[in-house]
């Protein structure tokens, strides 16, 4: 950790290394955001009226239910945990083979901090992009939402049009992102170590790999408790 | 000059290095030989400062490596190159970008600066148009001469090889071998290889360190181990049947 943090050696590298960290681990992630974010917020508004199918409920509750979902869980958590396999396993595996093909020691050798030049920028970047990236996929879920309960029939797009709009809170996305920014450093953070210390042959980079995305998936769900009990309980 | 003194080195229970002391003959070509798992590349991974040492002292120009955080060991790592078994260039970069690498980091070299000093390494070690390959496009051998032309780029005092001949066949080894010879020669630089290729222990080894066991068995130089009585180093030297019926 102290190493992380140290003075880097040249900041416009790193500077660099962010951008491409951030292309790498954000833009490289939307199209399966995108897939995932569209086809779970159509589930969502389907099952919600099957849940909520009553003559005592408005049918706009089913937008407000759905919008309410995938803004303060589905969003942030579960696309994280998505994130957490594949942006993860690249990460563990990316620096395991640096490590086990003495990479890392040749930076090491050069007398450049490896931690901080291979670790912080991939951190950085995802606290950076990974908030955008949840927003894209609210967005989109509300958008999977509204195709789905239109062409399922379960509400029109005026009613849910209406929805979206009853008893919005808008410190729900703030929340949202705040998450997002704490699972952003789980999900780089915790690969990397996997990686960077990852010993042997390519079997124990493959086994760091999975016990990188085990380990984050599970720190991601513990901290998701934690800060909904902090924050809205 | 490299000054290693009583080094130990202990994983665990384990013991790797017991009290190792040489010193490292200056501008010359240093040698340390021994079996598999005697030690040797935890010794040169101790000298340079991957793994941390026990016991003991190395020290560069009589500056205490081994005493020094990462942050002081940066001006003495500066002055390092070093040759890895499998080359460890950066997968992610060209051969163009893994030479410039170190000079971005820590000159302020001008981009047609850093090109020419690339192309000047790259033409050093006998390569040309590769500078825009990537490192999974090159040969064995391919790959060992951009590791020592990285190693170079920096113009370093020290030049370390850990078996620089390993996996190449026995006409590049001696291309490599006599490429190291070359370049240590031409810059003075202090050169330590890590090596059981008995070709270049008999006609390279300035000084020659006998590592057995963990511990410094024999020393002496390319001249004296062929006569050397001592038996741990004489069946290494002589493992094969061609060089027992030399010596015969």
């Amino acid at each position: 950790m102290k190493a992380l943090i140290e003075k880097p050696e040249k900041f416009d590298v790193y500077r660099r290394q962010v951008v491409k960290e951030m292309e790498s681990i954000g833009f490289g992630s939307l199209g399966i955001v995108a897939i995932i974010s569209m086809f779970i917020g159509a589930v969502i508004t389907i099952q919600t009226s099957y849940n909520l199918l009553s003559p005592f409920v408005p049918l706009y509750a089913v937008a407000v239910v759905a919008r309410d979902s995938i803004i303060i869980e589905f969003s942030p958590t579960i696309i994280c945990l998505v994130l957490a396999g594949k942006v993860g396993s690249s990460i563990a595996s990316e620096l395991g083979t640096m490590r086990v093909t003495e990479q890392i020691d040749a930076l090491e050798i050069m007398g450049i901090n490896a931690s901080g030049y291979l670790v912080l920028p991939k951190i950085i970047a995802a606290v950076i992009i990974l908030p955008f990236i949840v927003v894209l996929s609210m967005v989109l879920g509300i958008l999977g939402g509204l195709i789905g309960g239109v062409a399922s029939g379960v509400i029109s797009a005026v009613e849910f049009a209406h929805g979206l709009q009853v008893r919005f809170v808008p410190f729900n996305v703030t929340f949202a992102l705040t998450k997002t920014v704490f699972f952003a450093y789980i999900i780089t953070s915790v690969p990397a170590f996997h990686g960077f210390y990852a010993k042997g042959s390519a079997l124990e980079v493959g086994k760091a790999s999975t016990r990188a995305v085990v380990y984050s998936s599970v720190a991601l769900l513990v901290a998701d408790y934690v800060l909904t009990q902090i924050f809205l309980a | 000059m490299i000054e290693i003194k009583n080094v130990n080195k202990n994983f665990g229970e384990t013991s790797i290095l017991r009290d190792v002391s040489f010193v490292c003959e200056e501008g010359k070509t240093n040698l340390i030989i021994g079996g598999s798992g005697s030690g040797k590349t935890v010794l040169m991974k101790c000298i340079v400062g991957l793994f941390e040492i026990d016991n003991g002292g190395i020290y560069y120009h009589g500056r205490s490596f081994s005493e020094l955080n990462f942050t002081e060991r940066k001006e003495i790592r500066k002055e390092i190159g070093m040759v890895f078994q499998g080359g460890a260039l950066f997968d992610s970069m060209t051969v163009e970008e893994n030479l410039a690498f170190p000079l971005t980091m820590f000159t302020d070299m001008n981009k047609n600066d850093k090109r020419d000093r690339v192309n000047f390494c790259l033409s050093r070690v006998n390569l040309e148009n590769v500078n825009k390959k990537f490192p999974s496009e090159l040969s064995g051998g391919m790959k060992k001469r951009v590791a020592i032309a990285r190693a170079i780029v920096m113009n370093p005092k020290y030049l370390f090889c850990d078996e620089p001949n390993s996996g190449l066949d026995p006409q590049t080894s001696i291309v490599i071998d006599n490429l190291i010879m070359e370049i240590t020669q031409e810059y003075g630089i202090t050169t330590l290889i890590n090596t059981h290729d008995m070709n270049s222990v008999l006609e390279h080894g300035d000084k020659i360190f006998f590592i057995y066991k963990g511990q410094l068995w024999w020393e002496g130089d390319k001249e004296t181990v062929l006569t050397a009585s001592n038996k741990e180093l004489r069946d290494l030297v002589f493992a094969s049947k061609i060089l027992r019926e030399f010596r015969k």
